[in-house]
């Protein structure tokens, strides 16, 4: 069957195109917060529109930073859009106020140094070398919107048993984190529910990488 | 490399049809609204606005239906403005599938509804609509600046300066303002410039700039000016097939990027 895929609803912006972009690139989704969809989906998707502190706020609501945490520590795929990037980072500062993040990563979100924000609109990125999510997409433009990026990675440790972080820039003002691709936790400054072709297929890139888990996952039970 | 210069079609909806006038009187049919998004999408549009232009006489729940439709299928942002007065209608647009909604009148008559839906979704949610007219203060009409916030479709004037609305705007959060020029809307003889000059000059969030667009030579100069995006109709509507190809053509031959 398809990959089954969590959409986390807990009241952050507009959910809707999101759902319907990862049905289009063929998952079967659903929209929830409940502890065991989250838990049992073959992919988590974080969506995150608005302030990173709110954010954050709304997902400890609905218990979602302990429910991410559970599937990283299980090797389960969770991709975070946009905010749902920047809190996995370990701060954010927004008009100067400092708020604390998920801490999946070390860094911290601040203000792009830009003459015009938001950085608002279609970006070029730079993918590495091996990138599941850029795949056939390396050199396309990705929709951004957002005032604050995180501008430094700092998380090049390798572990024997895991791949290193692949992480692709983008630039507004200064060079900041477009994507990052980290074992099974990925997250996107921009929206790939809002990129149009491009978008698509990086999310099929997504999804297509969940058959294989759950293939995977099949075999060894 | 950069940030794309952004063209985006707006659709005038009235009644769950897509209308043109001259003026912003006059209106013709110009066709499906889900329709038409689907084409501008596929020719290449960057995002897609929606303006609910009859919003104070009705029919808003078809534009609703128009949002819903539209984002099932269209995977570009959308912007939908048109009678939106305060937190709820904007939560009610995002439900249906908005990404933005744009804001008018209502900030005029009250400006702390700005800082209500911003600090509620964010800036990047909210669309500053300002429709400006040349004043003349010899006539006694003038504003320092000698450009006019006009309300209701361009039908009142306000007496409020234009450059320091949005620069008023800004400060409270707004995400970009969407510069549209009364005198110019409809007329296809190109964008009113000295006002794209004088609102970038006053506000460091991004600019689209509307009203005048004729031929695809008319985009640069307002790029020039200071627009980060640039916004039209009945070009569109009513041009080629290929008209925004041919805009991001004549915009990448002067320099800038496109998508």
């Amino acid at each position: 069957g398809k990959p089954t895929v969590t959409v986390l609803d807990y009241g952050s912006g507009n959910v809707r195109s999101a759902v319907r972009a990862l049905e289009a690139a063929g998952a079967e989704v659903t929209l929830s917060a409940k502890a065991e969809d989250v838990l049992n989906a073959d992919g988590l998707l974080v969506p995150g529109v608005g302030a990173f502190a709110t954010v954050m706020k709304e997902l400890k609501d609905v218990d979602a930073i302990r429910l991410i945490g559970r599937r990283v520590a299980g090797g389960r795929p969770v991709l975070a859009i946009c905010v749902g990037l920047q809190v996995l980072f370990e701060k954010g500062v927004e008009h100067g106020v400092e708020a604390e993040g998920i801490g999946e990563w070390p860094g911290t979100v601040e203000l792009l140094p830009a003459q015009v924000v938001p950085h608002m609109g279609w970006n070029t990125v730079t993918a590495p070398k091996g990138s599941l999510l850029f795949e056939g997409v390396e050199n396309e433009r990705f929709y951004f919107v957002h005032s604050y990026g995180v501008q430094h990675w700092d998380f090049d440790v390798t572990q024997p048993h895991m791949a290193p972080p692949k992480v692709t820039w983008s630039e507004h003002g200064a060079p900041f984190i477009a994507a990052v691709e980290n074992g099974p936790l990925c997250a996107t400054q921009f929206h790939p529910e809002k990129s149009g072709e491009a978008g698509a297929r990086l999310l099929r890139n997504w999804v297509g990488s969940l058959r294989k888990a759950g293939a995977a996952k099949g075999a060894t039970a | 490399m950069a940030v794309a210069i952004r063209v985006i079609p707006c659709l005038d909806v009235d009644a769950g049809r897509v209308v043109k006038g001259v003026n912003f009187k006059g209106l013709r049919d110009a066709g499906d609204p889900v329709a038409l998004a689907h084409r501008y999408d596929r020719a290449g549009a960057d995002e897609l606005t929606f303006l609910d232009v009859t919003a104070s006489s009705g029919n808003r729940e078809t534009t609703f239906d128009v949002v819903r439709r539209t984002a099932e299928e269209v995977f570009i942002p959308l912007t939908v403005g048109g009678g939106v007065r305060g937190v709820a209608e904007v939560d009610k647009l995002l439900r249906f599938g908005a990404d933005k909604a744009s804001i008018n009148t209502a900030a005029v008559a009250r400006p702390e509804v700005i800082d209500e839906i911003t600090r509620h979704f964010g800036s990047q949610v909210l669309v500053l609509s300002v429709d400006a007219r040349r004043v003349n203060p010899a006539e006694g009409a003038g504003t320092p600046s000698g450009f006019e916030v006009t309300t209701h479709g361009g039908r009142q004037g306000t007496g409020i300066d234009a450059i320091a609305w949005a620069k008023e705007a800004a400060d409270r959060g707004v995400g970009e303002i969407l510069l549209n020029s009364i005198d110019a809307d409809g007329t296809k003889d190109g964008f009113d410039l000295e006002m794209i000059r004088a609102v970038r000059a006053a506000v460091n969030i991004p600019l689209i700039a509307s009203g005048g667009a004729g031929v695809p030579e008319h985009f640069p100069p307002a790029i020039a000016a200071g627009a980060d995006a640039v916004l039209a109709a009945s070009m569109f509507h009513f041009g080629p097939d290929d008209m925004i190809a041919q805009v991001k053509t004549a915009i990448r031959e002067a320099g800038y990027e496109v998508r």
